[in-house]
Order: structure tokens, then C-alpha cells, then sequence
């Protein structure tokens, strides 16, 4: 079937198979930084934007994004680089696999509230399993980084 | 120091947060062959036979290989130092099937939906044979899971494949049961310990081709590049010249890619066909034919005088290796070794053990390695000592733990030379307000709030086994590259490492470059497992650096014809340290590369014939609900002596990620089997990982000794940090509901029930 899915702002007109997951076609698209954990929905890993919401890309069939605006890490590397050097400036960021959700999420979180409680971000990013850091590193960066915002310190200038 | 014991920033951290494409699927990989595994659906059978015709008639398929197709040498994929300890076992391909998802048949096809529809027509006849499914009954039983000829142990570690026997042995000091007899209080119980997943993001993946040498690359998210080009050289019946393995970055390990679990399926395709290929395990696989923890029941007697000086520790461990014997011979011992010793004055001990063949998947190396097993048996059984001396558990420990100096017959003999435990756990009890906080406070709407203590150990390393080594090459602009074998699993050692070198070589961080684990490029290394990484690695590191140090010396020496000791080596030149004499190192480079025959570049390997152990003590405290039988853990604190801290920031975070796994392990990760051997928690829905509301408040904080083996006083951090979170979390349930729980995982449906009953 026809599809044209905007990625990052690119219209991708293509023939697809009914059953491909959008992950699959983001994949397939360049977009490696979406990535796939467990296949049940479970993990957060493959988190993308759907017309601005976060949602599982090994959830949603990539026909249902016809017409609609994806965007992945890929598509916000300004913003990622930003508030990750946060999560590596606690060295939370360990193997990675699970960050380009994680941050998709924490992006998702911080647009809807700019400066949320520490239970309001555990339970946003709930879903955004990490096998690595034990959460609370993360934690640390995303305080750190919330702090920045209202004119604090770097995550590098908090660590020395 | 610069950079040691600094929080400095992963090299790699900005490519990792910010999403690039850097593990083994994003990699380009067009054209390549897609494998996959048919695999059995019962516990244990034979195939009588398999029809491939209908598979191979699908469009796209290129090969479908059975039993009948591979090597008869057999051989294990537990990434060990040759000869290994884990028996060889393993065909590629048997017709006999020992667990559910043992591999039936390797499909290799051009795309992932001819490959799935080959899968679906391959037509096998099972003889199913009746299976072990209760590690209890497999000693001697008659049912044999490997009666074959051709099974193999090259280690004597008391293996008898026709008693299902994978390992055994005895060990002990002194009169165990004369000194228990004498003890005014003994304590006797016996802990069940489950498997548990690893359960790292990234699963099982590798991808193979061949190189225009005709050479079998590899490349592979594993931990131990030539344990795997051994292994696979070894199953293939090739020479180990004709492979290189090399891993991209690496989306987490914790010992599961200590075992060469996805390598062999593609390499022989890729061997067989000419053609590139790669595997990708998907999380169900990943769940039922990996590598878990090894499943333990360890009865453990303590006995101790009434004034509280424990005497005597007797403990017995039966190990589940499942259907292979991956690490089942080694993991066993760690949970004596590791565990017993913490205790410094004991006037005997024994420490027995048996290791069983089952049919379940086989299990491997996590995190911990058998000593996270014997630790929550042993301080468990400390603490209900305690209960039973009407002492507090902290104090009792302090008044046996293991003391610096003290020579630790159970820990391989070796002697306690680096050792804050004491400080470890003062300081632990004043974080967690120890004295005001236990054993429990009952609160107004009925909840209950507790505490509860384990310490733990690890080593550092395998004494007088793992060999790290480093290369280190100055390149002609003065920077320097640093080849390692070790494997960066997502740790941060590529980081550690070159911490250490800037240090040694007194420059800048951005100086250095860190080549990885590449069998071609890298000097040897057994890999990045047994918390050997910073202690021998780094070691080697610093040798290498030192042995470069004087290599330009002598050349500059030479150029500035003034003799080497006159010279002094500062980082970025060299200088007479009375005289005007100086020779940048960029300078002394660029002179290597014209007119000249020494080699800027020098390699060192090290081994150490000891493992100096890091302590740790955790506490935990916890909130009950005795109507529920829910625990929610409030805080957690951990103090931990690794040595020096190469990386603080690094060494927080591993403490903290293996905290929380511990976490899981104690409260509700639990591997489990119908009676059909089939498993129940195949993904990440049923086999519950703690998220970020399940961990409450982590606080992790250092009391480090300095050992002096280990480079600039390190001793390991990777594994120690999962060890105490079973034995506290458990010790703070019987403080608030007085049941001392001895099985893993503590869910709340068992202390419900165990509150009920006790009604």
C-alpha cells in the first residue's frame, strides 16, 4: 500500500506491506536511533513523536502514520544534545541502548511541563525501561538539567 | 592526579544520548543473509526425522542446515580461558534436543518473511524423551541428558556426564562439625535461589562475513572477542587465523555475552555459503535459549558462642546448569568462596558443592557469578544468627567481619590486603540511621517501617588466570593510540582505561584514542567479565605507559645526546632537568617516521596471582503493608570500598544499576517452567524488570581502601554492587513480619500468605 509518512519534517512516499511496524520503517528509513527492546511494548525504547504525542513504534502500524508528522532523535539532535550531556555528565547514560527513548520521552515530559516533580518524571518515564544506570543517575541529570533551565549549573559544573 | 578519581565524561556519551548509529543493527548491512533458529518445542527429545524440501522451495531461501550438516567435535560457548572449565557439550546442530528452545534447525534466506515462512514449513518428527525438570532429581537419575560418547571435560572439576554431574567438590579447614558442636547457637537453613535474566536492551546479535583474504569476520555484541574466535574456530573445525571478531558498541552485558550465545549460527552459514549474514535474537529467544543465572539451593550452618564470636560456616550449594554446562563449573564456587570469607575469625569451615545437568536452558554468567547466590545464604542466615543471639546484626558483624591483614583461607587463601569494610559499614548505619531505625516502627494506619543489612565481596579479577594487556603507539602529532582487548560494554572502561594512561603519560584526555576489542588489532585480553577490567587491564595500561616512557626517553636521549638520566619526561616534551636541552614529543614522532629504527610503541600484558576483594555493605529500609504483603522500598544506602575509584561518576552508576537489579532479583524477578518445560516468563511482560517507581531513594557512597596490586589503588566495582539487596531486603521483611523468607524472589503474594498462615 501507498504511504507518505513525514520523518523529521521529510515526506517519505513509498509502497509498504500492511503489517510493517513503524519502528520497521523508521528503520529502514535511516532512522537507527529508534530501537527495539522487547517487542511486547514494554520497554520504551523505540519511543517516537505521532503528530507531537509519544508514542511505541513496535506498537503502531507504520500504514497509520500516513500522512503524519513522525519525529525521532534524528530529528532533534539540538535538543538531545543538549539535555543528554546532562545524563552523560552523571555518566547515566551507560551502554545508551535505551537513550534515544528515554530522551524522546523526557522531551515529551518537558514540553508538557517545563518543570515537573521528581514523582511527576517517575511516572511519566515509568515505561522507559533502563537495565544500566539503576534510574537514579538519570534522575540526577534530569534535575540537574531542569535546574539549568531556571539558570543553574551545568551537569559539568555540578560534578566538579 | 588529572583525571583519576575524577567524574570525567564517557568518550563516547554524546555519540550514545544522542541516538547515532553505533550498535551492531544499525551498522549497514545490505544483502546480508538473515538467520534464524527453529527451535524445540519440547524439554527433551530426539528428532527421528526432519523434512526441509517444503522450506527450501521458498523463494529467497538459501540454505536450511539440521543436525545432519554440522562438525562432530563438540564444544562450549562459555567464553573462558582454554582449557575451559565448562565441559564441551555442544554440537552446533544435535539431534538431541535437552531444553525448550534448543536449536533444531538453521534457516538462512534472503528476507525476513521467506526466512519465517521456511521456519513454518520444516516438518520434524520429535521422539520426546522424558525430561528433568526439578534440579533435586537429576543427580543420578535415569534419565541421562548427556549419555553421548563424545562429551567432553577437560578440567578435573569432578564431571561425570553419566550421573548428570557437571561439577563437584569438597573443601574444608579445621573440624566443622566438632566446632558447631561446641557453638552455643547455631543457625541452619536453606535458600532457593531463582534464575534471573540479565535482560540487557540490546539481545543476542552478530554479523558475519567474509573478508578479500577469504578470512570469517565476525563482528558481535559480546564481551570476550577471543573467547569467541576460540569457540567458534574450535566448532567450525577451522584454524583460529581464518576468524577476527571484533564488537561495535554494546547496548549492555552483565555476563550474558560472556557466553558466545548468537556467534556460532551465522559464522556457519557465512562458512558454508560465502555469504554475509547476521542473527538477531529477539526478546523471546533471549529469554528461553541465553544464558542466565545459575539457580542455587545453598544450606548454610552457622554456629556462634553466645557472646556473639562466630566459629564455624558448613555450606552446601546444588547448582542448576540446565541443559549445558556453561559456566556451571565456576559459578558454583564463588558461592562459598565469596561469601564465607567475609566472616575473619572462623575456627573451621566446609564448603561442598554439586552442579546438575537439568532440562532447562543452560545457564552462564551474570553479574555476580554465584557469589550473589551464596551471599544472600549466608548473610541471611548471619542475620537470623543475630535474631537468635538477641544481638544487633550490625554489631554482631562488626565483631566478625573480616579485618584488613587477615589472611582468608576460604577466599583461595589469599590474604586480606586492602579492606575498609569496618568504615563501609559505620558509615552505612549512620546514613541509614541504623540505631533509631531498627528493627521496625509501626506506624499509625498499620504499616510497618524496617531495616534491614548484607555485606558483600567480590574479586578482582581471576587470580593467576585473566590476562590483560594493552598496546600503546605515540603517533606523529605527539598523540597516542591505545589498543585494548577488554570490551566496553557500555561501563565506560574505553574511558577508565584512557583515564589511566593520561595520568601515566601526563597529558591531556583528548590526547588518547581508544581502539577496542578487535582480535586483529588488539593485544590479548580474556575480556571484559570476573571484575577484572580496571584491576588488570588497567594495570597493564599503566606498565605500557611506563614502558613507552622510557622507550622516548632513550631515543630522546639519543637525539639530544645527553644521557637518560638527565632527562625528565613532562608530558608533552621532554627536558634536561638541569640544562636547556628539550625535545617536544610531536618533534621526537615526526624523527620516527624518517631515517629511523625505533618503534614508538609498546605493549604490556598483566596478570595478577591475586583478586583483592571489594567490600560493600547495603541497608535497606522498607514500608510493609501486613495486610497486602506489598514492600515498598523507601532507601536504599550503599557503601562501597572499591579502591580507588578510577571514575567516580562510573563507579556511582554501576553501584546504583546492579543495586537495582539486585532489587529485582530480591522482590520479584523470577524465572519459571510449566510442566512441560515450557517457560512462562518469555518477555519483558511477564518477567517484570524494576522500572523507576520500584527503586525509591538509592544512595551510594565510597569508603575506599587502597590496594596496592591494582592501578593507582583500584580495586573491581562491576559485580560486587547486585550482592546485597537480597539479604537486606529479606532481613527487612523478618524484621517487619517476623518470616524468615529463604526463596527468591519475596513477592508480596508470599508474605501475604505467609502472614496468613501464621494466623
Amino acid at each position: 500500500m501507498k504511504v507518505g509518512i513525514y520523518v523529521n519534517g521529510k515526506k517519505i512516499a513509498t509502497d509498504i506491506a500492511p503489517d510493517l511496524l513503524l519502528i520497521d520503517f523508521l528503520r529502514n528509513h535511516g532512522c537507527k536511533s529508534v530501537k527495539r527492546g522487547c517487542e511486547t511494548g514494554n520497554c520504551g525504547l523505540c519511543t517516537v513523536f505521532l503528530e507531537d504525542k509519544p508514542v511505541l513504534s513496535c506498537a503502531v502500524p507504520a500504514a497509520r502514520a500516513d500522512r503524519c508528522q513522525v519525529v525521532t532523535l534524528e530529528g532533534l539532535q539540538e535538543e538531545a544534545a543538549e539535555f543528554g550531556a546532562f545524563i552523560a555528565d552523571q555518566g547515566a547514560e551507560q551502554c545508551g541502548f535505551c537513550n534515544p527513548g528515554l530522551l524522546m520521552n523526557a522531551i515529551a515530559l518537558f514540553r508538557e511541563n517545563p518543570d515537573p516533580a521528581e514523582d511527576e518524571i517517575r511516572e511519566y518515564l515509568a515505561g522507559n525501561l533502563c537495565r544500566c544506570s539503576g534510574y537514579e543517575g538519570q534522575l540526577r541529570g534530569m534535575r540537574t538539567y531542569l535546574d539549568f533551565k531556571k539558570g543553574g549549573k551545568t551537569g559539568h559544573e555540578v560534578c566538579e | 592526579m588529572k583525571y583519576v578519581n575524577k567524574p570525567i565524561r564517557k568518550m563516547d556519551a554524546m555519540a550514545l544520548v544522542t541516538g547515532k548509529p553505533v550498535y551492531l543493527e544499525d551498522l549497514p548491512d545490505a544483502g546480508y543473509l538473515i538467520v534464524k533458529l527453529l527451535r524445540s518445542p519440547h524439554a527433551h527429545a530426539m528428532i527421528e526425522s526432519i523434512d526441509a524440501w517444503t522450506a527450501l522451495a521458498v523463494p529467497g531461501i538459501e540454505a536450511v542446515y539440521t543436525w545432519e550438516d554440522v562438525p562432530e567435535e563438540r564444544f562450549t560457548m562459555a567464553g573462558q580461558t582454554w582449557p575451559e572449565p565448562s565441559p564441551h557439550d555442544r554440537l552446533i546442530l544435535d539431534r538431541h534436543l535437552r531444553h525448550v528452545g534448543d536449536p533444531v534447525a538453521i534457516v538462512a534466506g534472503t528476507t525476513e518473511k521467506a526466512v519465517d515462512r521456511a521456519l513454518r514449513n520444516l516438518r520434524v518428527n520429535y521422539q520426546i524423551l522424558p525430561a528433568i525438570l526439578d534440579f533435586h532429581e537429576a543427580k543420578d537419575n535415569p534419565v541421562q541428558i548427556h549419555p553421548e560418547e563424545t562429551w567432553e571435560s577437560l578440567v578435573p572439576v569432578g564431571a561425570d556426564n553419566r550421573r548428570n554431574l557437571c561439577a563437584c567438590e569438597k573443601l574444608s579447614e579445621g573440624d566443622i562439625d566438632q566446632v558447631l558442636a561446641e557453638c552455643d547457637v547455631v543457625v541452619s537453613g536453606t535458600y532457593h535461589t531463582k534464575a534471573n535474566q540479565q535482560a540487557m536492551m540490546e539481545t543476542f546479535r552478530t554479523k558475519c562475513f567474509l573478508d578479500p583474504y577469504g578470512r570469517l569476520n565476525i563482528v558481535s555484541s559480546t564481551q570476550i572477542v577471543f573467547h569467541v574466535r576460540r569457540i567458534v574456530a574450535h566448532a567450525l573445525g577451522i584454524h583460529k587465523s581464518m576468524i577476527r571478531v571484533r564488537k561495535p558498541r554494546i547496548g549492555g552485558g552483565f555476563g550474558a555475552k560472556q557466553t558466545a550465545v548468537s556467534e556460532i549460527y551465522p559464522a556457519f552459514v557465512t562458512w558454508k555459503t560465502g555469504k554475509p549474514s547476521k542473527i538477531v535474537f529477539t526478546r523471546e529467544e533471549s529469554q528461553i535459549a541465553s544464558s542466565p543465572r545459575h539457580e542455587m539451593e545453598i544450606s548454610v550452618r552457622v554456629g556462634a558462642t553466645k557472646d556473639g564470636r562466630i566459629r564455624g560456616m558448613d555450606v552446601y550449594t546444588l547448582s542448576n546448569t540446565g541443559a549445558y554446562g556453561e559456566h556451571g563449573p565456576t559459578t558454583v564456587g564463588l558461592s562459598g568462596h565469596k561469601s564465607i570469607p567475609l566472616y575473619g575469625a572462623l575456627d573451621a569451615f566446609r564448603f561442598d558443592y554439586e552442579v546438575v545437568y537439568s532440562n532447562v536452558m543452560s545457564a552462564g554468567a551474570y553479574r555476580g557469578y554465584g557469589a550473589t547466590q551464596g551471599i544472600f545464604a549466608v548473610e541471611s542466615a548471619v542475620n537470623e544468627l543475630a535474631a537468635k543471639l538477641d544481638m544487633d546484626p550490625v554489631h554482631l558483624r562488626e565483631m566478625n567481619m573480616v579485618r584488613e591483614g587477615q589472611a582468608m583461607p576460604a577466599y583461595y587463601g589469599e590474604m586480606n590486603t586492602s579492606c575498609a569494610l569496618d568504615r563501609c559499614i559505620a558509615k552505612a548505619k549512620e546514613m541509614i540511621g541504623w540505631e533509631e531505625k531498627y528493627p521496625r516502627r509501626i506506624l499509625e494506619n498499620g504499616k510497618i517501617r524496617s531495616v534491614g543489612v548484607g555485606m558483600a565481596m567480590q574479586g578482582s579479577g581471576i587470580s593467576g588466570i585473566d590476562v590483560g594487556s594493552a598496546s600503546l603507539k605515540l603517533e606523529d602529532d605527539g598523540c597516542y593510540t591505545l589498543a585494548v582487548g577488554a570490551a566496553d560494554m557500555g561501563t565506560g572502561c574505553d574511558t577508565i582505561l584512557a583515564q589511566i594512561a593520561a595520568d601515566c603519560l601526563e597529558c591531556d584526555l583528548d590526547r588518547l584514542t581508544v581502539l577496542g576489542a578487535d582480535t586483529d588489532a588488539s593485544p590479548y585480553d580474556s575480556g571484559s567479565y570476573a571484575s577484572s577490567t580496571t584491576y588488570i587491564t588497567g594495570k597493564a595500561v599503566e606498565k605500557a605507559c611506563d614502558s613507552l616512557r622510557q622507550k622516548l626517553l632513550t631515543e630522546a636521549a639519543g637525539v639530544l645526546s645527553c644521557p637518560t638520566a638527565e632527562l625528565c619526561f613532562q608530558g608533552q616534551e621532554i627536558l634536561q632537568v638541569e640544562g636547556d636541552a628539550k625535545i617536544s614529543l610531536a618533534d621526537l614522532a615526526a624523527r620516527s617516521q624518517c631515517g629511523c629504527e625505533a618503534s614508538f610503541q609498546a605493549v604490556e600484558s598483566h596478570f595478577s596471582p591475586v583478586s583483592p576483594p571489594p567490600y560493600m555493605v547495603g541497608m535497606a529500609e522498607i514500608e510493609l503493608d501486613p495486610e497486602t504483603g506489598a514492600v515498598e522500598l523507601l532507601d536504599y544506602v550503599a557503601v562501597v570500598d572499591c579502591g580507588t575509584a578510577i571514575n567516580p561518576n562510573l563507579a556511582r552508576v554501576q553501584a546504583e544499576g546492579g543495586i537495582v537489579q539486585g532489587i529485582g532479583m530480591a522482590l520479584f524477578e523470577d524465572i519459571q517452567y510449566n510442566s512441560h518445560g515450557r517457560m512462562l516468563n518469555n518477555s519483558l511482560m511477564q518477567y517484570k524488570l524494576p522500572s523507576r517507581l520500584d527503586m525509591g531513594r538509592l544512595r551510594v557512597e565510597f569508603e575506599s581502601s587502597y590496594e596496592h596490586s591494582g592501578p593507582f589503588g583500584a580495586k573491581s566495582i562491576g559485580e560486587i554492587v547486585i550482592n546485597t539487596p537480597a539479604p537486606a531486603l529479606a532481613h527487612a521483611i523478618a524484621n517487619a513480619t517476623g518470616l524468615w523468607f529463604k526463596e527468591l524472589p519475596i513477592t508480596s503474594e508470599k508474605i501475604a500468605m505467609g502472614l496468613k498462615q501464621r494466623k
